[in-house]
């Protein structure tokens, strides 16, 4: 599906233009422009009850612990509050997902496939709900959530639900069994798109599983397991225990649990990978990225820029395989830096329920403060940070403009580390060579991008790059049929495609 | 009289003595009197892993085709040294040889056609050319089984080299005699050095060395205890390593459990690779 950063097309002028030698004031933000845009905020209101309970053999119940409360990032009003699961909740999701687990495994594939069919209907029926909640509980503008979390999510269940009989054509020689009950840890980011990946592949494949969204974003995946009750799907097989980082160990440390699948940042991955080391679990894990996008003198320069722009400020920053490090051929670094200056200028960051917003609120005041942290770091460290956007965000939320730094050294912190956060390193190359040697010079390998006209070029450039996806003349591409994953300390494993059901299959 | 071979190590296509100076005393059945091998030491590791990684990218771009014959040049190479590896293994040594350098033809074979088979081009709903690819991890650490000596590593090691990865590998501590000339089978075969290394030495001692080393990426291990196992599998918390295990009991004569993907899988990535197709 392809992902349209489609903002104002102010500044997608030719690209011969010069746009530093330029004096025309294009800016369509809310900082005041002759393109200003009236409010659009999104008219569809839902239903959020005070409190939600957990989701456990097919009906919802009392969680064990204190219950928090999930907030609007963008206004800090508190949404509902959210049941936080102990031990023995854990205990109770386990128990009913190995209880389900025969009689889920043993049905028909075609079967399975069509529950998994009427999840994807119900998620495209109930859409514009979901994308509301998603952008209220998240803060992503509701334009990302409305035109890419949503339909993607419905677009990997109705994938999946087609694999469910077709499992024995899928890995020549092997036949397919499930691995069983499967404990999925889901990250802030994607919250229902991430519940999707890691709930419609188990299933397909015949696994049972227990679900935990994050802290900070349980609300649609507690409408999927509404979902699930109201497409009669079998007890126990889909459990959404919500909760924080406890209630994410006390699933991973489940004896009774066969496999765990965590998306989420390389240190809490390394810690599962360490308490499982001596159990029988299998283990996939989508961790952080750094990720490189090339752009050679001989790209097309605009469509890059967008390219970049996409890459690293979609979702405010909080990808994964976000596109951080940029690396310009010196020969076009002025115009380039010229050019992302004016184009930050036109993005708007504000309301995320307003369907002309660009970049919504940041997650959560936590993150917020991981993300300002980098931001004195890269100034301390001898970036230039350039703040060229002109958006007055409100009061109340957590708000970063988008920026970027130039005068990035490879040493340098930002340059080193994930911030996941609106925030782009710029650095500049002379060769191929050195592009590819200063692009895979990190732990990490999840994605990177590059820009040339040049074929021969940009495939040797995609054989070259230590990255599990690699975005040629494009970037933030996602579809349920191409699988998703990464090189080196990103992860093992891949989701999507027929290479994402080895990981729910033995 | 005859005269007797000293072992040493295979590093980088060299035969190095241990750094460390030591030696472990073990009868070699093909003279019929005890021979000292190599006792190698955590430097050695790093020496073999240096040079395993210094020889892999060049391995992992040589074409398949090209893999494909090293590899069978290999088999050539390990039918003229049969009866001296049969009489290093001693009884029932020359069924395993044979079986072995089958297992060797066997994966020569996978490394032009395992991308077709586990590749694929992904029907996006977009105008974009999308597919996915395998290629090379890069290092990989292989701990070979006590028994059988050498079909054990032949197992251990063929599949991720075959991928374009290169190895470093622990041979059987009981009877390492068998590795070592294999060694010399690999030295003249057109392998290039340091896509194989082979160690002779204790797992117990070099287990968490494996287990530690960042520029180890997958760990491919048979033989080995429940307590080294988890110390591998610990090896991910370091470098998010991809460790492979095989039961302790498995058969390696058994060509069904131990040839096809399942013994290559473990040492690919997968690359997906987008490209729009509008204009």
């Amino acid at each position: 599906m392809a992902l349209e950063y489609g903002m104002s097309s102010a500044m997608n002028t030719d690209s011969r233009s010069d746009h530093s030698a330029g004096t025309l004031d294009l800016r369509g933000a809310s900082g005041g422009g002759i393109f200003d845009y009236d409010p659009a905020p999104e008219s569809v209101k839902v239903q959020i009850a005070d409190s939600y309970g957990l989701f456990i053999d097919g009906g919802f119940s009392d969680a064990s612990g204190t219950a928090f409360a999930t907030i609007n990032p963008s206004n800090e009003e508190t949404l509902a509050m959210i049941g936080s699961a102990d031990g023995s909740d854990v205990d109770r999701a386990v128990a009913a997902a190995r209880a389900a687990l025969p009689g889920w495994s043993g049905l028909p594939g075609i079967v399975r496939g069509k529950y998994l069919y009427r999840i994807a209907r119900r998620i495209q029926e109930r859409a514009r709900e979901l994308a509301v909640l998603e952008t209220m509980d998240g803060g992503k503008p509701i334009k990302e959530s409305r035109d890419v979390d949503i339909p993607l999510a419905a677009a990997h269940f109705f994938y999946h639900a087609g694999w469910a009989d077709k499992l024995e054509y899928a890995f020549p020689g092997k036949k397919p069994e499930p691995v069983g009950v499967c404990g999925q840890i889901i990250p802030w980011n994607f919250p229902l798109l991430m519940a999707a990946w890691k709930i419609a592949p188990a299933l397909a494949c015949g696994n049972t599983v227990v679900l935990k969204p994050a802290e900070t974003t349980s609300l649609t995946a507690l409408r999927l397991a509404e979902i699930c009750q109201e497409v009669g799907l079998p007890k126990g097989v889909v459990n959404v225990v919500t909760g924080a980082g406890k209630t994410g160990s006390a699933l991973v440390n489940h004896p009774d649990v066969d496999k765990i699948a965590f998306t989420g940042s390389t240190a809490v991955g390394k810690i599962i990978a360490k308490a499982t080391a001596a159990t029988n679990k299998r283990l996939t894990l989508e961790l952080g990225g750094k990720s490189p996008n090339i752009i050679f003198e001989d790209a097309s320069i605009d469509q890059a820029i967008e390219g970049v722009i996409g890459g690293i400020y979609f979702n405010q920053g909080h990808v994964c395989c976000a596109g951080s490090r940029v690396f310009v051929q010196e020969s076009i670094l002025d115009t380039v830096t010229q050019k992302l200056k004016d184009r930050l200028a036109s993005l708007r960051v504000g309301d995320p329920l307003d369907k002309n917003t660009d970049l919504g609120a940041i997650n959560s005041s936590e993150q917020l403060g991981t993300i300002n942290k980098y931001l004195d770091i890269g100034g301390n460290e001898g970036a230039v940070r350039h703040d060229p956007n002109p958006s007055a965000v409100p009061e109340k939320g957590y708000w970063c403009k988008p920026c970027f730094f130039t005068g990035v050294q490879p040493s340098h912190t930002i340059a080193r580390e994930e911030i996941f956060g609106p925030v782009l390193a710029i650095m500049s190359f002379r060769t191929p060579d050195e592009a590819i040697s200063r692009a895979n010079n990190t732990p990490y390998g999840l994605a990177a991008g590059v820009w040339t006209d040049k074929g021969s070029k940009i495939f040797d450039m995609a054989s070259k790059l230590d990255a599990g996806v690699v975005w040629l003349n494009t970037y933030n591409q996602f579809d349920p049929t191409s699988p998703f994953g990464g090189y080196k300390e990103s992860g093992f494993g891949r989701e999507g495609g027929r290479h994402g059901l080895a990981a729910y299959l033995k | 009289m005859p005269i007797t071979k000293t072992y040493k190590l295979y590093i980088g296509g060299k035969f190095p003595r241990t750094e460390s100076g030591r030696s472990t005393l073990v009868e070699d059945a093909s003279i019929g009197l005890s021979a000292h091998v190599c006792h190698a030491s955590r430097k050695d590791l790093r020496n073999a892993v240096e040079a395993a990684h210094a020889a892999q990218s060049k391995w992992a771009e040589a074409s398949g085709y090209l893999r494909g014959q090293i590899l069978y040049r290999l088999a050539e190479m390990m039918e003229g040294k049969r009866h001296e590896l049969a009489a290093a293994l001693g009884d029932g040594g020359m069924d395993e040889v044979d079986a072995s350098i089958d297992r060797v033809v066997h994966f020569a074979g996978w490394t032009d056609k395992y991308s077709s088979v586990m590749g694929g081009a992904n029907p996006v709903s977009g105008p974009y050319h999308n597919f996915t690819i395998p290629g090379a991890m890069g290092v990989v650490g292989c701990i070979a089984p006590d028994s059988p000596a050498l079909i054990g590593l032949i197992s251990m090691i063929a599949g991720p080299i075959a991928m374009g990865n290169a190895v470093v590998a622990l041979a059987s501590e009981t009877n390492p005699i068998p590795a070592m000339i294999l060694a010399e089978a690999m030295a003249t075969s057109d392998l290039p050095g340091g896509v194989v290394n082979l160690l002779t030495g204790f797992r117990d001692e070099l287990v968490p060395y494996y287990s530690g080393h960042r520029e180890i990426i997958a760990i491919h291990a048979g033989g080995v205890s429940d307590a080294q196992r988890a110390e591998l599998r610990e090896g991910a918390a370091v470098n998010m390593k991809r460790v492979t295990i095989r039961e302790q009991d498995l058969d390696y004569t058994d060509d069904s459990l131990c040839s096809g993907p399942d013994w290559l899988d473990p040492f690919v990535e997968f690359k997906t690779i987008w490209h729009p197709s509008a204009v």
